[in-house]
């Protein structure tokens, strides 16, 4: 019998399967973000109607800035809203 | 000449006719100063996000057109002092959203349109496939 050379641990590892975040308009070659489709813009938003962080949804630099022109475009003509309580 | 595209929002206490004829209004002021309407939509009476002067709907028109840039300021003083008007914007298209405009202008139309290139596309590349093995036998 062969010595068993197989280590255990007392507590499984955490492997962390982390989702790596992408920039959604780079990989479906999205090129301009349009100001007249709240719906859209929505995604971007959290429940006050604020502009969510790029580290939470993985927009490049250059889109993000989009992002937050269309967004500001929207609220002035009054498509989404300065703020709010439970948006979704 | 640039490309504008423009979005207003009337009143709503004004009725059918009298919301067109505001529409119209400007439209004509546009095409007196030297424009060229390349788009119009009527989004109807639509509820606003949030009040603007007591107000919780109104009526959209948003329009797309070929201006000089002095045009745009006679144009946003006209909104500014007519009373019907309750909100505007006003922005000049970029390559990207003129791109955009267009998919947006004539959107059932484009899809057949592709779909007919991929089709005639691809017997061509058999068909220059069938050649390169045609060539490749004669050296052969």
């Amino acid at each position: 019998m062969a010595k068993q050379t197989e280590i255990r641990y007392l507590t499984p590892l955490s492997v962390d399967v982390k989702k790596k975040k992408y920039c959604r308009f780079k990989k479906n070659g999205i090129k301009y973000i349009d100001y007249k489709d709240p719906e859209f813009l929505k995604k971007f938003l959290n429940e006050q109607g604020k502009i969510l962080p790029r580290r939470i949804t993985g927009t490049s630099l250059k889109f993000q800035r989009r992002i937050a022109q269309a967004v500001k475009r929207a609220r002035h003509i009054a498509l989404l809203p300065y703020v709010t309580d439970l948006m979704k | 000449m640039n490309n504008y595209e423009t979005v207003f929002i009337l009143t709503p206490v004004l009725s059918d006719a009298q919301m067109k004829e505001a529409v119209e209004k400007f439209k004509k002021l546009l095409t007196d100063e030297g424009a060229e309407i390349v788009n119009e939509e009527d989004w109807g009476l639509r509820k606003l996000a949030y009040p603007i002067d007591k107000k919780t709907t109104g009526f959209y028109t948003f329009l797309e057109f070929n201006a000089d840039p002095t045009v745009i300021d006679k144009l946003e003083v006209n909104f500014r002092r007519d009373e019907r008007v309750v909100r505007f914007l006003t922005v000049k298209q970029d390559k990207f959203a003129l791109e955009y405009a267009q998919k947006r202008r004539n959107k059932g139309g484009r899809k057949q349109e592709t779909a007919a290139t991929s089709e005639s596309a691809k017997p061509k590349k058999a068909e220059s496939a069938g050649k390169e093995k045609e060539l490749k036998e004669k050296e052969d």
